[in-house]
């Protein structure tokens, strides 16, 4: 490497206008030192030859994607090393790779959210988004295909089903959750109880959706004849998914709370519990509540035990302890397995293709409010 | 306002490890006591015990009488939220409230256990604990900004602030100055030489003029060895224990010749 040291110097970018340039010593302490332009000069120069060689064997964007990376990972570390040493050389290939993994692990991601975009928007409008599938017919969608009119029929229903049964399952396990995490932090003291809850709830955590379904049925089975469908069901089926997830996330927030903030309250005189709910909570409350919302993200797209527990309706029902409640998933699923006209399937897939936006953004709102939430609880800093 | 302390045949336990064993001492009302020793000889251990805070980490317990004008405080039906109301804490790193302004920590004794108190008193609680605290003109201009935005000085006066907010008869410290600059250092001796005035104060020091600076009396505690349960081995005026020590390992420690 040492021939390459040699290498002649960018002009001091600091020097000092009006001073004559002096012929200066080398510092001693530096290496070659890559120009600005030599990065972005090795990826264009690296996206040219992604190109030629993808058309080589028939031009494709992954290929041109695959080749262009692999070019400029090998180009830019090779060259660096030629140029600034063996450390700065590998603290190259290091960091292209890690943005590498990242533009990879947004690959996924960004062509779903583009999917869906593009086949979910033509399907919003008001008349989507305020309407039930009730009343619509096969004849309703052969006649709208056929006349070229707007497709008809919505998802109202499955968007107030989707939100009255997370609400409900919300309602039901955030309290458990946060309680057991309460016990199991604060006052199992690591006993044999406090043992046995973190084991089952481990147990929980990995019980497959259908099973929480199919126990929710048999326990409403048990409690009101068979054919207990409903919106409660449903809600119940989720909170055994989502306990788990309360119970842990609550947790780990609850041991990161300084135990010298807990014995600062009960040096003041402060009861636990009264300590518990007005220090130790608030201070973690950020972190619950992104949990939280993590917890409801994960069950807010359960079609398996929604379908075995609420059923399936084309028409609203806000009451979640009374008949059949459709949701997002179930109706997703429903419009692209059995289209509502069997000849014609293309508003049946529009509106599934809407209907999955609508989930997403339901979803995106829901992290945007955790975080919300977390930055006004948020221990504050500054003065 | 300031009751006195008289400890009899204490042991104090962690799980099965007897940690200080059989301390008798009594402490003045409105005194300042400083316990010296070395590291883990259970300064902090004993400390704790004259509020039942020891009992708070798992495995502490405590044998033998702690008694805050006769009355004893291991007796059993007495609460230790009461004991705790009524002897402070200020704490060795300080520890404010994250979630709370300046004000709120103050307040934080009244607030956390829901007890009513009007605006204007608080606001005159307030005004009186920082005051007392010697905090009150850093900090008056910005009461609703959060205690952690303070320096470490301040932030510990903003603790002894909350501590005497409570109104306790006796303030423990354990190590108060040990994270703080010599001009803190200062504040808070002075504001312990006032405290003084209205309270029992025992304070924890590894810092010998400290010791000769700020308190009357001064107790010497020592451990034989590793594993060694920790002894309280003199106790008598300060000026003595600086001068005239009763016992060589007094000595031998005031004087730097130790171990
Ligand atoms: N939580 C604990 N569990 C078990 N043993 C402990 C615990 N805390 C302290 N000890 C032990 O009790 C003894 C006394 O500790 P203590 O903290 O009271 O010493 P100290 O005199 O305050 O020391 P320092 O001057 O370093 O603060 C030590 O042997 C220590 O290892
Ligand atoms: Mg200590």
């Amino acid at each position: 490497m040492n021939t390459l040291t040699t290498n002649k110097l960018p002009k001091n970018p600091r020097q000092q206008p009006g001073r004559p340039p002096v012929a200066r010593k080398r510092n001693a302490l530096s290496k070659g030192h890559l120009p600005r332009w030599a990065l972005p000069g090795i990826a264009v120069g690296s996206l040219i030859l992604g190109a030629a060689g993808s058309t080589l064997g028939g031009f494709s964007v992954v290929t041109f994607a695959i080749y262009t990376a692999i070019i400029f990972v090998v180009a830019s570390s090779t060259i660096t090393t030629l140029v600034e040493g063996a450390r700065r050389g590998k603290n190259a290939l290091a960091t292209h790779l890690v943005y590498a993994a990242f533009l990879l692990a947004l690959i996924p991601l960004a062509s779903v959210l583009y999917t869906v975009l593009e086949k979910g928007l033509p399907g919003i409008n008001t008349h989507f988004l305020f309407h039930s599938m009730n009343g619509i017919t096969g004849a309703t969608d052969n006649a709208s295909v056929e006349d070229g009119t707007p497709v008809l029929g919505g998802a109202y229903h499955a968007v107030i089903g989707t939100l009255l049964i997370t609400l409900w399952s919300s309602l039901i396990s955030v309290p458990v959750g946060m309680l057991t995490a309460i016990y199991l932090v604060e006052y199992g003291k690591n006993g044999p109880l406090a043992r046995g809850i973190t084991f089952f709830v481990d147990v929980m955590t990995g019980i497959p959706s259908i099973v929480a379904g199919l126990f929710a049925t048999a326990l409403f089975a048990v409690l009101m004849g068979p054919t207990a469908r409903m919106g409660i069901v449903a809600a119940v089926a989720l909170s055994v998914l989502m306990i788990p997830t309360v119970v842990r996330s609550t947790e780990e927030m609850l041991k990161i709370v300084p135990n010298e903030l807990r014995e600062a309250a009960y040096a003041l005189g402060v009861r636990k519990w009264r300590t518990i709910a007005k220090v130790v909570i608030p201070t973690a409350i950020s972190g619950i509540a992104s949990g939280v919302t993590l917890a409801i993200a994960r069950v807010i797209g359960e079609t398996a035990p929604i379908l075995v527990t609420a059923g399936l309706a084309n028409n609203i029902n806000v009451n979640v302890f009374g008949n059949w409640m459709a949701t997002l998933p179930t109706f997703i699923y429903y419009q692209i397995l059995t289209p509502t006209s069997p000849t014609n399937v293309d508003p049946s897939i529009q509106r599934a293709w809407a209907a999955a936006l609508l989930l997403i953004v339901m979803v995106m709102v829901l992290n945007l409010g955790a975080r919300l939430i977390a930055s006004l609880f948020a221990p504050k800093k500054g003065r | 306002m300031s009751k006195r302390i008289d400890v009899k045949d204490l042991n104090v336990y962690y799980t099965n490890f007897l940690a200080v064993e059989d301390v008798n001492i009594e402490i003045e009302a409105k005194s300042v006591t400083a316990f010296i020793g070395p590291s883990g000889c259970g300064k902090s251990t004993f400390l704790r015990t004259l509020n039942r805070m020891h009992e708070v980490i798992p495995g502490g317990r405590v044998e033998g009488e702690v008694l805050l004008d006769g009355d004893n405080l291991y007796e059993s039906g007495v609460d230790p939220v009461t004991v705790r109301s009524q002897i402070g804490m200020v704490f060795q790193r300080p520890n404010p409230f994250p979630t709370m302004s300046i004000k709120d920590n103050v307040l934080a004794g009244v607030k956390l256990n829901n007890k009513k108190i009007s605006r204007s008193d608080a606001d005159a609680l307030v005004e009186k604990s920082l005051r007392g605290a010697n905090l009150w003109n850093e900090v008056k201009d910005r009461l609703d900004k959060p205690g952690s935005g303070l320096s470490g000085g301040q932030q510990q006066r903003l603790c002894i602030a909350r501590t005497i907010a409570v109104k306790p008869q006796v303030i423990l410290m354990d190590e108060p100055c040990s994270a703080l600059d010599p001009i803190s250092t200062l504040a808070i001796e002075d504001l312990i030489n006032e405290l003084k005035n209205e309270f029992t104060v025992v304070i924890v020091t590894h810092n010998m003029q400290q010791a000769a600076r700020v308190s009357d009396k001064t107790a010497f505690f020592n451990i034989a060895g590793t594993g060694k349960p920790g002894k309280l081995i003199e106790y008598a005026e300060t000026a003595t224990i600086f001068s005239n020590p009763g016992v060589k390992a007094t000595e031998d420690y005031v004087s730097g010749r130790f171990g």
